[in-house]
Parts: C-alpha cells; sequence; structure tokens
C-alpha cells in the first residue's frame, strides 16, 4: 500500500519542527515538557494493554460488559485512566467481523494499541476499507465465510474504536495472561482473526 | 462564512433507531463529514455524548458550539451500490437531518 505523504515526508518533519521551536519562543511550551509527553507516551503506549483489555473480557463476563459498555472506564479498571478520548470497542462474534478505520486522517488509539502501523495511515487502507473490506481483508490473509458480516467503524469522531476479537477455540484452560499473548495488535484492529 | 445547518433549522436531538440523512452541503470550511455519506441515509446505533462541533473549534470561534455526536450505520449497498457490509460514522448534530 503507498505511503501516507503528510506523515512521512520530510518537509512535514521539518513543519513540525519549526512549529515546535515557535511555540517554545512563544513560552507556550518547553523541551522538557515535550520531552516528558514523549516518554510518557512511548513507554506507557503499547498493544500489550488493548491485548490484556481483550483477553481480561475473554475471561470475565462483567469485564467483557463493562468494556464493550463504556471502553474507557475498562480501560481504567486495568490501570489505563490516562487515555485521551473515549474509547469504544466493538466485539466480533460469529456473525460478525468488525474493522477500524478513519477516512479523515488517521484517528487510532495509540495509548492501547501503539503507534499506529504505517498502513493504517495509507491512503489505499482509508480509502478501500470502507468500500471493499473483504478484499482488503483477504489482503491481510483473513478470510471470511460469506455468512460474516463485516461492520466497518470510520473513526470521525473524539471516540476510538478497538475490536475485541472471538477467543481462539482450544484455549480454555489458559491463564489471562497467556491469552493476552495471543491477542495482536492487528487483532485489535480488525485486520487479523486475533 | 456559511454554517453547518442548512439556512432556517437548528439542530435536533436524535434516538437510538432514529433514520438520520447527512446533509448534503460542501461547507467551505473543515468539518468531520466525510464526503461518501454525504447525502445518504443511516441508522442511529449509538448516541456518543455530547462534544464540541470540530467545525466550530477549527476555525477559532470560542466557544464552539457543544452538541451530541452520534454513531450512524450506512449499507454498503446504500453507499456505494454493491456490498454486504457496513459502515458507521459518528457524526455531530448539525450534520443530520431527518430523512
Amino acid at each position: 500500500m503507498t505511503g501516507h505523504d503528510d506523515h512521512v515526508s520530510q518537509p512535514a518533519a521539518a513543519r513540525a519542527g519549526r512549529l515546535e521551536e515557535r511555540l517554545i519562543t512563544a513560552g507556550l511550551t518547553s523541551d522538557d515538557e515535550i520531552d516528558a509527553f514523549l516518554t510518557a507516551l512511548s513507554t506507557r503506549a503499547s498493544p500489550v494493554n488493548g491485548a490484556r483489555m481483550a483477553a481480561r473480557a475473554w475471561t470475565d463476563p462483567r469485564y467483557r460488559d463493562l468494556l464493550l459498555s463504556d471502553g474507557s472506564a475498562a480501560a481504567a479498571e486495568l490501570g489505563f485512566d490516562w487515555l485521551s478520548y473515549r474509547l469504544r470497542v466493538v466485539a466480533n462474534d460469529e456473525d460478525i467481523h468488525n474493522v477500524i478505520v478513519c477516512t479523515l486522517c488517521s484517528c487510532y488509539p495509540v495509548s492501547l494499541l501503539g503507534p499506529s502501523p504505517g498502513w493504517y495511515k495509507s491512503f489505499a487502507y482509508r480509502s478501500r476499507t470502507v468500500r471493499e473490506p473483504r478484499a482488503v481483508l483477504g489482503e491481510f490473509g483473513v478470510t471470511l465465510p460469506d455468512t460474516v458480516q463485516i461492520s466497518v467503524w470510520d473513526s470521525t469522531s473524539a471516540a476510538r474504536y478497538m475490536v475485541l476479537p472471538r477467543r481462539p477455540a482450544g484455549t480454555g484452560g489458559l491463564a489471562a495472561e497467556e491469552l493476552a499473548a495471543l491477542v495482536t495488535r492487528n487483532g485489535l484492529i480488525g485486520t487479523a482473526l486475533v | 462564512m456559511s454554517e453547518p445547518q442548512a439556512s432556517g433549522k437548528q439542530s435536533m436531538s436524535y434516538d437510538l433507531g432514529s433514520r438520520v440523512r447527512v446533509r448534503a452541503g460542501d461547507p467551505d470550511h473543515h468539518t468531520r463529514v466525510p464526503r461518501y455519506v454525504r447525502g445518504h441515509t443511516g441508522e442511529v446505533v449509538a448516541v456518543l455524548g455530547r462534544w464540541p462541533l470540530p467545525d466550530d473549534s477549527a476555525r477559532g470561534i470560542t466557544p464552539p458550539r457543544t452538541q451530541t455526536c452520534y454513531a450512524v450505520r450506512f449499507s454498503a449497498a446504500d453507499l456505494w451500490g454493491s456490498g454486504d457490509h457496513t459502515v458507521t460514522v459518528d457524526l455531530w448534530e448539525s450534520y443530520l437531518d431527518r430523512p
């Protein structure tokens, strides 16, 4: 898939650099503040967070209900009480497969999934997922029976979406920690089954 | 500057399950209505709470209007003329009308 020029090109990085300089000069922020923010983000933001939430939902029906009704509260219950957005979680089941996209830009729950992959920001993913999700999923190696309906969520507001994948068969004996290790970032976006 | 509302219309609130039509206008300012849903009718599947309207925030209007945001589901067949999937888009109330 093609890259998203606005996110990766050097002119954009240069613009960000000039903006940073001007904000610092104007006294609106400081190098230390920016460093502290980036450090907090890079140490906290990880797909391990989302995977822990999914595994907990697989093993605890009360938590699953909370996760699907109030994602932010469910995140806070596992210690992720610093989200800067309202989290909404949509669950896959035998009839529905969910997939997340942001057609307008690249909205994404970074703190629970880690930095977004390049393809998520690509024009190809953003334009094709709303139009032909079955073909896009096929390119990720996800082939769903025709009886499974695909539900695409376009993140156009201040809400951020995450998918709760289906618990894989044959994992009945696993503890939540072992289950969390099975959950991938792409599973939480909907471009993988787990 | 043109307002996101159609002339003479106030924005309204919608219940879960309501059918709503996305306003077809093309404002000359920032908006969070993707072009592919403009003019299309969908169903409210979630009421997401009240948030500042990005159209106002982006234009430096202070304070921005705060409006209810809705998750609205569209059928692919309606949006694209083919496909058996659905697409759900979050839309602020002033982007919507009753069909």
